[in-house]
């Protein structure tokens, strides 16, 4: 992010050396700066950093919504705990985030590799492989899914040829989380996009170089490649990730509006949901988002830190 | 391996030719995974309602309208259009408030040296990575005390303040790259930042603006979670929660309707798509690399 570091090399201090009209000039562009920011500050206040505050304050009382917050300190967080619904979803969510980003990931990048090859067809291959990231949200392709995955449909009917039969992903508790991943999976086109942008800013020399010096197509991936898409692959194992762990619809409109046979899809935004907006327990669900928060802000923090070991920055060339 | 050390030397033209088309087979797998969800749900339309699963052919023998005339009567006594209508709303008032609150916040980033800048600026990035459900409950209070519930402020009020970093931080990368000259110009002619806003900047960030438009519309469309949060009234529902009404109320009488209105509700989405494609994929690529 360029930007943040451009902002910062404004000239600050010096001010008694300004003459007047200077110093009218700049009170004037902070005036006018303020005035075209002020919708953003208003939200800012309003629907962002006020909101924060009063889900911080919730998450420690019991509210219903119709009598007024009570004080409780920390029961939310220890009935939460203990809670196996609680922890069922945390697993639920777990298990998606772990098994879905990476499969998603890998996939694009695979994909990105082979559309980085200048051929006939590249860009429509591009356009029709970034189309699910744009629909896959929509409730029409959860009823698609969940009609794909059920029982006697194709996907059941494939692997009967394999001799496994479980009577469709949807109906299945071991399964339906599965058809959930594929359906994330399917959305691959939105990092392969990224990917793609990544690997056109790798100079043609370097790989000119590396085959002068004999090295394969597998070497030239692991020394070059990877390296210098570092960057990239780190935007989008960060944003992939926080993604995953807010999943909803899918596991709304693809499984069932309980999240699932037996709890299986029941992911934490479900068990949220169902928590402050079906029993109005504002205060548990409150203290499940602040939850929420900090696992996010942990992993954000712990993919930072390792950035330092596996992402490669250019000496700002520039 | 270099070809010196092979024994077997093929030609290049030869191996390009195989590289060629291993790569189009490769490519082709990938397209046909990825466009057979598509193309089935196009087919099942018009499928008669029992063949939609029991059938495994792609595409029906012969093509019926019965899904779609079925969708003539509503739903629960609420016409189709209805849904349609306030989706359409939806879309078009988020479409207004993103492009207007965007543009004016990310001109302020991007033209304007102002005291507190980057403070701002770093705030503004960091609500990118806030997961929305810390904001759900507070703001579900709130908009319930203002009496907005079952109405479209709460789902479109974020819109118009700018609180979708995302778009913000789209614009302000674009207006950034506009040439320099041209508002120092503009400045030196007397226009106020009002003027350059107004009548260089915005122009020049067409790109940008038709980006983030197309995408705060189809996100709209797509909305699920807002509307079934705040609208309770069903002749307020948007087309996500029409079709979850459907599914739950005739979901197995009239299995061809839902999936006919399904496939209806796709199609603007996916028109945009095509008419913009360029512009949303290659807005996508800029923002995840700057």
């Amino acid at each position: 992010m360029t930007l943040v570091k451009e902002a910062s090399v404004r000239p600050a201090g010096k001010r008694s050396a300004v003459p007047a009209a200077g110093r009218r000039g700049r009170r004037r562009e902070n005036l006018a700066g303020y005035l075209f920011m002020s919708p953003w500050i208003a939200g800012f206040l309003l629907l962002t950093a006020g909101p924060m505050i009063a889900s911080l304050y919730y998450a420690f009382t019991s509210y219903n919504l119709f009598t007024p917050p009570q004080w409780v300190g920390l029961d939310n967080f220890t009935t939460m705990f203990q809670d196996p619904r609680w922890q069922k979803s945390v697993q639920v969510t777990l298990k998606y985030v772990v098994v879905a980003t990476p499969l998603k990931l890998l996939l694009a990048l695979g994909v990105a590799l082979l559309l980085a090859q200048k051929r006939r067809g590249q860009g429509l291959y591009r356009a029709a492989f970034y189309m699910p990231s744009l629909i896959g949200a929509s409730v029409s392709v959860g009823f698609v899914w969940r009609a794909l995955f059920s029982d006697d449909a194709i996907v059941d009917r494939t692997q009967k040829v394999f001799g496994l039969d479980v009577g469709g992903w949807i109906g299945n508790p071991d399964y339906v989380i599965y058809a959930l991943v594929a359906l994330s999976i399917w959305q691959f086109g939105a990092p392969m996009v990224i990917f793609l942008a990544g690997l056109k800013q790798v100079p043609r020399e370097l790989y000119e170089a590396a085959e002068m010096d004999g090295a394969g197509p597998i070497r030239r991936f692991w020394n070059i490649t990877l390296p210098m898409i570092s960057p990239v692959l780190f935007f989008n194992v960060l944003l992939e990730s926080i993604h995953a762990f807010q999943v909803f619809g899918s596991a709304y409109v693809v499984s069932d509006t309980r999240c699932g046979p037996a709890d299986a899809t029941l992911v934490y935004t479900c068990y949220l949901y169902q928590k402050g907006f079906k029993e109005a327990q504002m205060g548990f669900a409150s203290a499940m988002a602040w939850t929420l928060v900090v696992a996010v802000a942990l992993v954000t923090a712990v993919l930072f830190w390792s950035q330092k070991k596996w992402v490669h920055y250019e000496e700002a060339a520039k | 391996m270099t070809s010196a050390t092979n024994p077997v030397v093929r030609t290049a033209g030869e191996r390009r030719r195989t590289g060629s088309i291993a790569w189009h087979v490769g490519a082709l797998a990938v397209l046909a995974v990825v466009l057979y969800p598509v193309i089935w749900v196009v087919g099942a339309a018009f499928k008669p309602s029992k063949d939609i699963i029991a059938s495994i052919d792609l595409l029906p023998a012969k093509p019926v309208w019965a899904n779609f005339s079925g969708l003539a009567d509503g739903i629960s006594g609420i016409s189709i259009s209805s849904f349609f209508m306030n989706s359409l709303m939806y879309a078009v008032l988020a479409v207004v408030g993103v492009v207007v609150s965007s543009s004016l916040t990310a001109y302020a980033f991007a033209k304007i040296r102002f005291a507190g800048r980057n403070l701002l600026f770093t705030l503004m990035i960091g609500t990118l990575l806030l997961p929305y459900h810390v904001l759900l409950i507070p703001q579900y209070v709130m908009f319930r005390k203002l009496e907005f519930i079952d109405t479209l402020v709460p789902l479109v009020a974020g819109k118009f303040l700018a609180t979708e970093a995302f778009f913000v931080f789209l614009m302000v990368q674009f207006m950034r790259g506009l040439p320099r000259e041209l508002d120092e110009a503009a400045k030196l002619d007397g226009c106020g930042h009002l003027r350059t806003y107004w009548s260089i900047v915005l122009p020049l960030c067409r790109p940008a603006i038709i980006t983030s438009a197309i995408f705060t519309f189809i996100n709209a469309w797509n909305d699920f979670m807002g509307p079934l949060i705040y609208l309770n009234t069903p002749s307020k529902y948007t087309v996500s929660l029409g079709l979850m009404m459907f599914r739950d109320q005739e979901g197995i009488s009239n299995y061809g309707s839902m999936i006919a209105m399904s496939l209806v509700a796709l199609v603007p989405v996916i028109a945009f798509f095509m008419a913009f494609q360029r512009y949303l994929i290659d807005g996508m690529a800029t923002s995840g690399l700057k």
